[in-house]
């Protein structure tokens, strides 16, 4: 037990040559990102490609992207622990944490695309609980608060484990030593614990639903041609828990191979989150179709005019590409045993992830450029800060979780032991993909 | 308490723009310059649209002078967070800037396409640096703008003041006797986009009638 252990202290034990090289690349990215939005400060959104009528791009899309991101924590911990799947236990963590930094980096790019960032608190001080933005930041600083609890009580007996560890330095053993609040691991604290994971597990489903279908509703509230739907929320929900399980299935991946953890997230984990993938990628499919029908067979010519944009005219490569990436790919890639491999799983939601990008950039940005009133300039082309943003984002995304991975353990250690036989029962399939991957 | 609202005659209208230039210096509106104005960056409280629909020979232009529609029911309003836009006792549809965050959610909510944003700090042509109105307050980067009806000049909206053809009407509607209340009611009158449930206090006199 101790040996197999070993590996999942390794990485807050010892830094070695790559933990480096990742952050100062990151790093860089971060800081020529910085430069990027420190000079959209200064001069304004002039330096991005909005205008009249396209007033919202690329920021918004990452916005809606991230949030939907951040629905995989509570899919595979919270749905998954109510439902008592007992594989979910090592890949928890690794779900909680994206969770959390999606939210932070879906709230920082709203921030980022506002034009006064500096008068924020005025959504405290006027804020009108008739506009849907309020909805979304009381929806947001709910589920901000829980996914941080949520992340946190599983962690203390973790952080107690560390804290009686003496091969750490002394200020992160101060660090677990407050965090763990006292944790000696008896039945009462146990209880306790278990009570309060299983409360949340519960309360945070119905918060989580809340938050992508109140993002939802900025758009469907207004009356503009292709936002106005009822079908909004819950088809932004699924977008956000099929965009959310692709995420995980590509960090599992990278944190077996960077800390060697095959004999926790084993094959059986990708080959279970890709069939789930599968269904949602049948919900997506399902919600898509019904919108777009409903909207051609309506005919309304404002309707239409932002169809036809989508389906043949200039948003049709990013349209298809979004069908492709999010319905073709994973429906043969998926429903086939000798695809749905690991490496096969890997690359279709690596697909899933720019196709469910692609799929918020389509719902926000096309029914901007058709107007109902006659206007001079419709289209959109986004700039070299916009992008240096949006890479800023995804490396800001990648800088949190590395930190985190040093500081914490990415695999609940107590939560695997306690399900210690059914790791047991997995471990001859393990080996099989140890071999493979080496 | 008077609800204001302007009547265009279309018949009357020669799409001079005049309106358009009278509104610009009236309320101190920032020149965007020909680059920004070619990206669709160009703030245009007052615009005259044109459409042009038909094929060679049987081709037909329509102008139409496009200013706020101050809706009674303004979307705009609805879904700003923090109150910015508000609609006032006497309902224009007007903008606090020193509250505004430029979420440019009322620019993406308003069906009409009527409100600006600042995407830079304002600039105005040097040889009219020393005609700013003292009455409009100059907008900083970063917040929204709009047509007020030149509330800081009721009933006299600069834009009506500068039509050449008469063909601008401006008071109030709440007045059954008035010209703009008259014009309203008759067989001319249409409002834009009607069917949205904004119901604007901009009404236009059909061509042609």
């Amino acid at each position: 037990m101790e040996d197999r252990e070993a590996v999942l202290f390794k990485p807050m034990e010892k830094t070695g040559r790559g933990f480096y090289l990742v952050v100062s690349i990151l790093g860089l990215i971060l800081a020529w990102a910085a430069f990027a939005y420190s000079r959209q400060l200064a001069i304004g959104l002039d330096v991005t490609g909005l205008n009249r009528p396209v007033y919202w791009g690329l920021y918004i899309t990452n916005f809606v992207f991230f949030i939907g991101i951040s629905h995989a924590g509570t899919l595979v911990s919270a749905i998954l622990r109510v439902f008592g799947a007992e594989w979910r236990r090592p890949i928890t963590r690794a779900a909680e944490a994206i969770t959390v930094f999606a939210l932070v980096l879906g709230t920082g790019n709203i921030m980022i695309d506002m034009g006064r960032p500096d008068r924020l608190l005025n959504i405290l001080r006027y804020g009108r609980f008739q506009s849907p933005l309020v909805w979304d930041v009381v929806s947001l600083s709910i589920y901000l608060t829980a996914s941080l609890t949520y992340l946190y009580l599983p962690l203390i007996p973790d952080l107690a484990i560390l804290r009686d560890r003496p091969s750490l330095p002394r200020w992160r053993q101060w660090l677990y030593t407050k965090l763990s609040l006292g944790w000696t691991g008896t039945e009462v604290q146990k209880h306790r614990l278990e009570r309060l994971i299983g409360i949340m597990a519960v309360l945070i489903i119905p918060i989580a639903v809340s938050v992508h279908t109140v993002v939802s509703w900025v758009f469907a509230m207004t009356v503009q041609p292709m936002w106005h739907s009822t079908i909004f929320g819950p088809y932004f929900v699924i977008g956000a828990i099929f965009s959310g399980i692709a995420t995980l299935i590509i960090v599992m991946a990278i944190l077996r191979r960077s800390f060697k953890l095959y004999s926790y997230i084993t094959d059986q984990h990708f080959s279970n989150l890709g069939l789930l993938l599968l269904v949602f990628a049948f919900l997506w499919a399902y919600f898509t179709f019904s919108e777009y029908l409903t909207e051609f067979y309506g005919n309304e010519p404002a309707g239409m005019r932002v169809l036809f944009a989508k389906l043949t005219e200039e948003f049709s490569p990013l349209f298809w590409a979004m069908w492709l990436f999010n319905f073709v790919v994973p429906f043969v890639m998926l429903s086939n045993r000798r695809t749905r491999t690991v490496r096969g799983t890997i690359l279709t939601s690596i697909l899933i992830n720019i196709g469910m990008w692609l799929e918020r950039y389509n719902i926000v940005v096309p029914t901007l450029t058709r107007p109902r009133l006659p206007s001079p300039v419709s289209s959109y082309l986004p700039t070299w800060t916009e992008w240096s943003v949006l890479l800023g984002s995804f490396a800001l995304f990648a800088m949190l979780y590395v930190v985190f991975s040093k500081v914490f353990p990415i695999i609940s250690i107590w939560e695997v032991r306690e399900g210690g036989e059914i790791a047991a029962r997995q471990a001859p399939g393990v080996h099989a993909a140890e071999a493979a991957a080496d | 308490m008077p609800r204001w609202g302007m009547v265009i005659d279309l018949d009357r209208c020669v799409a001079c723009q005049a309106c358009t230039a009278a509104c610009r210096a009236e309320n101190n509106v920032a020149f965007a310059g020909p680059e920004d104005t070619e990206l669709g960056r160009a703030i245009f409280w007052h615009e005259v649209l044109s459409e042009v629909s038909g094929e060679y020979p049987n081709v037909r232009g329509t102008f139409i002078p496009r200013p706020c529609m101050h809706c009674e029911n303004p979307p705009c309003v609805r879904v700003c967070p923090v109150g910015a836009t508000y609609q006032d006792e006497e309902g224009l549809v007007l903008q606090r800037y020193e509250r505004c965050i430029g979420c440019r959610y009322c620019m993406v909510a308003c069906p009409y396409a009527v409100r600006y944003f600042n995407w830079r700090d304002p600039q105005w042509v040097e040889s009219l640096n020393n005609y700013r109105n003292p009455d409009v307050p100059i907008r900083p980067k970063g917040i929204v703008e709009k047509c007020t009806f030149c509330s800081h000049r009721l009933p006299v909206p600069a834009c009506n003041q500068a039509c050449p053809g008469n063909a601008r009407f401006f008071g109030d509607l709440e007045d059954p006797d008035s010209v703009v209340s008259q014009l309203a009611r008759g067989p001319r009158a249409f409002r834009l986009l009607e069917d949205l449930g904004t119901e604007p206090k901009v009404y236009y006199l059909r061509e042609g009638a």
